[in-house]
């Protein structure tokens, strides 16, 4: 349960970009989680409902986009979507490869009211 | 960001005016940890221009951490000098241990948190003696959350203990994927468990293939100085880089 820790750390950095612009609130917050960040989506709208009250983000609506993980094989220098529980190349079989996508937490777009 | 009272707006006649809020949309696009990474990579280089070689360890909680911290103790007296940062979420019960082996022990009680974060880290340095060559962070135990944070280390130990099962690495893939090196410990209880070393190695290499895999008994001390011969050669790396 380290989503709460992940929350605040998104709130540091939704204030960061939102306090020059002095809005009335935060109205919308996507967010990316890689499929392999370790965050359970449901465990971090939770967190975020919990965190927002009091803030100026207390009516912000949490949209979770869920990013697929993405490799490139470093033996046929193929790019392939893994499927979870499935550690090699789909397409020449090789346990090389190289992690592109799906182990981040990312902070896309927020939409505030001024 | 605590919610204020604006003042009503106002026309010039004194009466409130008409709302004028509009929504305007702010692309970000930066990583979550991004403040957790960059407090990392400063400790990161710190550690290396003193030639410390950082180590963080994630495990379950009763994988043996601890263990094999007072085992590496006693193998490394004289050679180098060592010092351990414990995090756990109550007590300074594995400080205590580590201390009784002479060495030096600094802990951290999170106070609930599942995890250490490179603040925490970055608050206790200063504790910790100046001429220390090996440091050890034993992470909280917990085999997910300390996964996602970078501490500052040059090297990531992930311990599997024969009784938790041969088949985690797959189930809690993340703590595997971050790892450089994977202990199997408890070697001891082999003879009397169902576990296949050789297929948690296997699970393992599958998540991660870079994983180097060490098979190792605090208890008996099998597997222990080819582990320390191994941390002496990453130290020497650190230090002609």
């Amino acid at each position: 349960m380290h989503e709460l820790s992940l929350v605040a750390s998104l709130f540091d950095v939704i204030e960061c970009h939102v306090k020059e612009q002095k809005p009335k609130a935060v109205t919308r917050v996507r967010v990316q989680l890689g499929r392999m960040s370790g965050v359970v989506p449901e465990l971090f709208e939770t967190a975020f409902d919990t965190y927002k009250k009091g803030t100026l983000a207390e009516d912000a609506e949490l949209e979770i986009v869920v990013v697929p993980v993405k490799a490139r094989c470093r033996s046929c220098r193929r790019i392939f979507r893994p499927a979870p529980d499935a550690y090699s190349c789909p397409h020449c079989g090789s346990d090389r490869w190289k992690l592109l996508e799906g182990t981040d937490i990312v902070l896309e777009k927020i939409e505030i009211e001024i | 960001m605590k919610r204020g009272t604006p003042p009503a707006p106002q026309t010039r006649a004194g009466r409130p005016a008409v709302s004028r809020s509009r929504r305007k949309e702010i692309l970000v696009r930066e990583e979550i940890l991004g403040t957790n990474r960059k407090v990392a990579a400063e400790l990161r280089k710190r550690f290396e221009e003193r030639g410390v070689l950082a180590v963080n360890m994630i495990s379950s909680p009763g994988a043996g951490k601890t263990a094999l911290l007072e085992a590496l103790a006693d193998r490394v007296k004289g050679r180098f000098r060592m010092a351990v940062i414990e995090g756990d979420i109550e007590t300074e019960r594995d400080a205590e241990r580590i201390r009784r082996k002479g060495v030096p022990a600094r802990q951290i009680t999170t106070g609930g948190a599942c995890h250490l974060e490179a603040k925490m880290i970055g608050k206790v340095i200063p504790s910790i003696p100046g001429d220390v060559e090996l440091l050890f962070i034993e992470n909280v135990g917990n085999l997910v959350c300390p996964a996602s944070f970078d501490l500052g280390e040059s090297l990531r130990l992930v311990l599997l203990s024969s009784p938790e099962g041969d088949d985690k690495p797959k189930k809690y893939p993340e703590a595997f994927l971050s790892a450089d090196v994977l202990i199997i410990s408890k070697a001891d209880l082999f003879p009397h468990l169902p576990f296949d070393a050789a297929r948690a190695a296997r699970e393992a290499l599958d998540v991660n293939p870079r994983l180097l895999v060490f098979v190792i008994s605090a208890l008996t001390g099998q597997g222990l100085p080819e582990f320390v011969e191994f941390l002496a050669a990453r130290l020497a790396a650190l230090r002609h880089a």
